[in-house]
C-alpha cells in the first residue's frame, strides 16, 4: 500500500553490515534492510542508500539486489567513528528523511547513531518506526512500535531521522542479477576519526549469563520448608462471595480502569 | 517476613488450673482436652493435648501438664520484621537512576538497576545517595524497599504522554544542578533506552549500552547485536540489561523528595497523536497486555468472545478448552502452551492447574471468576469473584459499554 506521499521526496537509508545471530555470517542487517524497504515503498526514485565503511564489502550487493541502481559508500577504516563523516555527508545536501536501523548487528551496536546524527544535524529523531503513514504539507504521520504489539501515532515535521523497528514491513528478497549490475560508488571525503575508546577494549564471543537463583532468606527450618513447598499464592487477594453479580462486575471493572487496560 | 510466634497466656493457664475461679468454665471449654462425661468420668481427648511449637511440631509439655488446659486462650501474635532503615543525611554525591516506570510502577528491571546503583555506591564508599527520577503519575508504594534514597517526581502536562524531549531537558537540568557520579538507565524498549541515548547525545558523552557487569574500572557489555561481549572502561552513562545486579531486599530507604527541576518549556518536535487501536487478537499471546482467558467453567462461548471484543482483550484458554476444540492451539496458556506476561489476566472459569499457574507466573494482576472458592486460581488472584462466569461477564460487558458511551459523549 503506497502511502500518500508528496512527489520528489528524498530519502537516505543508512545501511550497515549485519551478522546472522546463530551462524555469525555476514548478511544484510535486518532492520537496515527494512529501512531500505520502507524507502523503496515511499519514494523509489528519491531513495539513496549510503554505507560508511569498506567499498569492497560484498554484502552491500545484497542491499542493491532489492532494486537499487547504486549504493553510495563513504570510505572509512574499520576502527573509525563514522558519525562525523556521515553527518558531514548528510549536511552537505540534507534529504527529507534519514532512515536507519535501531541497533546494528556488528561492532558496538549501541544504537546511538540516530541520536548522534540528530544532535549534530539538529533534526528531530523518531525511534522505532513501524510505518510512515502519510506525508503532506511538510509533515509526516508516523506509527511508532511500542512494546506488547501496540502502536503510537506521531506527527513530525520534515526533515527528520527515523530508526526503523523490526515491526516494519519485512524486506523484499534480494535478486542476484540486479545486485551484480548495481554500482558501488565509493567516495573518500577525507574524514577519518579513529574511535579512541574502542582501541582499548577487548571483544570476545558472548558468554551465556547465569540464571538468577532463587535465594531463600529464611531464619528457621520451618520457614525454609514452607518456602520450598508452598504453592504460588498472591498475597492478600480479596475474595467477593456474597455480593450481587453487578457489584462483583463493578469491582472487576474498577480494577481494569485502575490498571489502565480499558482503552 | 511474618513469623508466627506462639504466646502463652499465664493468666489463662492459672484460671484453668483453679476450678474455683468464676471464669474457669469458659477457659476450659476452649481447651476441651478433659471433659467430664455424662457418667461422671473424666474423658480425655488425646488430640487436644499439647500445643503446636514455634517450629510447627506438636509439643506436649509433661512438666506441668495441667497448664495445657488453657491452650485455647493462648494468643497468637504475628511478628512483622521491620527492615533496617538506610539513612544518608547529607549525600556527598548522587547516582541518578531513571526507571522505566511502566504504568506508574517500578518494574523488576528498574529494581535491578536500583540494586546496581547501590552496588556502585558500596564500591565508591562515602555517603552516596541513589536519586530516582520519575516522570508522570505514580502508583508505586514501595520506593523505600526498592532502594530509593532521594526521589524527584516530575509531573504535569509537559511530561504527559510521549515527551522524550521534555524528559531529556529535565534530566539535563538535573545534570547541571547535582552532577550525579553515574547515570543509570534500564536498557529496555519501554523508554529507558531512548531517554538514555537522547541524554547521552545531548551531553555529548560516551554511553555503554547492554551493560551486564559493572564496577568502577571495567564494564562488560553485549555488542554486535548480543553475540559478543565487550570489556571496556566504565563510562558515566550506563544502560543496564535485566538482572544486572540483585535488587535491594534487606534495607529500607528514606525516599526523601527532592524539589523538581523546572526546565524551560520548548515546543516538542514530536507531536503525540495518541495510541492507535490495534486488534488485540493480532498481538502475540506472549506479549499481550490484557488477556481474557477461558477455562472449563465457560459455557456460553458467544458471550465470552463478545466480552473479549468489548473489553479489548486478547483471548486465551486453558488446556481443557483447547483440547475440546473451543480455541486454537496457539491460544493455550501454560506449561505446554505460551508463557504469558500480561499486566492483567482475567481468568474465567479456570481452577488453576499447576501447569497453568506456571504459565501466568509473570502476570502482575490476576482476576479470577470461579464458582469454587477453594481452587488454586482464587489463591493466586488479586481479586476473586465467586459466581457463575456467564452472569458476571454479562454485567461486565454492560458496564464497559456504558463506560465507552460516556467517553464518546464526553469527547463530543
Amino acid at each position: 500500500m503506497p502511502p500518500s506521499v508528496a512527489a520528489g521526496l528524498r530519502i537516505t537509508a543508512l545501511v550497515s553490515v549485519g551478522k546472522h545471530p546463530s551462524s555469525g555470517r555476514a548478511r544484510r542487517a535486518d532492520q537496515d534492510a527494512r529501512a531500505v524497504e520502507m524507502g523503496l515503498e515511499l519514494s523509489p526514485q528519491g531513495l539513496e542508500v549510503v554505507h560508511a565503511g569498506d567499498a569492497q564489502e560484498a554484502i552491500l550487493r545484497d542491499y542493491a539486489g532489492m532494486g537499487l541502481n547504486s549504493v553510495k559508500v563513504i570510505q572509512q577504516p574499520v576502527e573509525a567513528d563514522v558519525v562525523p563523516a556521515l553527518s558531514e555527508y548528510l549536511s552537505a545536501d540534507l534529504p527529507d528523511i534519514v532512515l536507519t536501523g535501531v541497533r546494528s548487528e556488528s561492532g558496538e551496536s549501541s544504537g546511538m547513531m540516530a541520536y548522534l546524527l540528530g544532535e549534530k544535524l539538529g533534526l528531530p529523531v523518531v525511534t522505532r518506526v513501524a510505518e510512515i503513514c502519510s506525508i503532506s504539507g511538510g509533515r509526516a504521520e508516523v506509527l511508532q512500535a511500542l512494546p506488547r504489539g501496540q502502536r503510537r501515532a506521531l506527527r513530525v515535521a520534515l526533515p527528520f531521522i527515523a530508526s526503523v523497528d523490526t515491526a516494519a514491513t519485512p524486506a523484499r528478497q534480494s535478486a542476484y542479477g540486479p545486485a551484480m549490475r548495481a554500482q558501488l560508488e565509493a567516495e573518500n571525503r577525507g574524514i577519518e576519526i579513529v574511535d579512541a575508546v574502542r582501541v582499548n577494549w577487548t571483544e570476545s564471543p558472548a558468554r551465556k549469563r547465569p540464571k538468577r537463583l532463587k535465594v531463600v532468606k529464611a531464619k528457621s527450618a520451618a520457614d525454609r520448608f514452607r518456602a520450598a513447598t508452598a504453592k504460588a499464592t498472591g498475597e492478600g487477594g480479596s475474595v467477593m462471595r456474597n455480593e450481587t453479580a453487578a457489584e462483583k462486575a463493578q469491582a472487576i471493572f474498577n480494577l481494569l480502569v485502575e490498571e489502565g487496560v480499558l482503552r | 517476613m511474618s513469623d508466627e510466634i506462639i504466646r502463652r497466656d499465664p493468666r489463662a493457664e492459672w484460671i484453668a488450673r483453679n476450678r474455683l475461679h468464676p471464669q474457669h468454665a469458659a477457659m476450659v471449654e476452649q481447651g476441651l482436652a478433659e471433659v467430664r462425661g455424662p457418667s461422671g468420668l473424666i474423658r480425655r481427648n488425646p488430640h487436644a493435648v499439647g500445643f503446636i511449637g514455634p517450629n510447627g511440631i506438636k509439643r506436649i509439655d509433661r512438666l506441668n501438664a495441667d497448664t495445657q488446659a488453657g491452650s485455647g486462650a493462648r494468643r497468637k501474635a504475628t511478628k512483622t520484621a521491620e527492615l533496617p532503615l538506610h539513612r544518608v543525611e547529607t549525600p556527598d554525591y548522587y547516582i541518578a537512576v531513571v526507571p522505566d516506570f511502566v504504568g506508574g510502577r517500578l518494574t523488576s528491571h528498574d529494581r535491578d538497576v536500583l540494586g546496581q546503583a547501590h552496588q556502585l555506591i558500596r564500591e565508591i564508599g562515602g555517603a552516596g545517595a541513589v536519586l530516582a527520577i520519575i516522570f508522570g503519575e505514580s502508583r508505586e508504594e514501595s520506593f523505600d524497599r526498592a532502594g530509593v534514597d532521594r526521589l524527584m517526581h516530575l509531573t504535569g502536562e509537559n511530561y504527559a504522554g510521549y515527551a522524550p524531549e521534555a524528559c531529556v531537558a529535565a534530566l539535563e537540568q538535573v545534570e547541571q544542578l547535582l552532577s550525579p557520579r553515574f547515570w543509570l538507565f534500564p536498557d529496555s524498549v519501554s523508554g529507558g533506552f531512548e531517554i538514555g541515548c537522547r541524554l547521552a547525545a545531548r551531553l555529548d558523552e560516551r554511553i555503554i549500552t547492554q551493560a551486564w557487569q559493572v564496577d568502577l574500572q571495567t564494564t562488560f557489555c553485549r555488542g554486535a547485536g548480543g553475540t559478543s561481549d565487550i570489556s571496556r572502561p566504565t563510562e558515566r552513562i550506563l544502560l543496564m540489561v535485566q538482572e544486572c545486579a540483585d535488587p535491594i531486599d534487606e534495607t529500607r530507604h528514606e525516599v526523601l523528595a527532592i524539589e523538581a527541576v523546572q526546565p524551560k518549556v520548548l515546543k516538542s518536535t514530536l507531536e503525540d497523536l495518541g495510541q492507535v487501536a490495534v486488534d488485540p487478537n493480532s498481538v502475540a499471546l506472549g506479549e499481550a497486555e490484557f488477556i481474557l482467558s477461558a477455562g472449563n467453567g465457560v459455557h456460553d462461548w458467544d458471550n465470552f468472545h463478545h466480552a473479549a471484543t468489548v473489553l479489548g482483550a486478547t483471548e486465551a484458554g486453558s488446556r481443557v478448552v483447547v483440547d475440546d476444540g473451543h480455541m486454537p492451539r496457539f491460544r493455550q496458556v501454560g506449561a505446554s502452551g505460551t508463557w504469558v506476561t500480561a499486566r492483567v489476566y482475567l481468568a474465567v472459569g479456570i481452577s488453576g492447574a499447576v501447569q497453568h499457574l506456571q504459565g501466568i507466573a509473570q502476570c502482575d494482576k490476576v482476576v479470577a471468576i470461579n464458582t469454587d472458592i477453594g481452587c488454586d486460581m482464587v489463591k493466586r488472584a488479586a481479586l476473586s469473584v465467586i459466581d457463575d462466569s456467564d452472569e458476571v461477564l454479562c454485567e461486565l460487558i454492560k458496564l464497559v459499554q456504558e463506560f465507552r458511551q460516556r467517553e464518546v459523549t464526553d469527547a463530543a
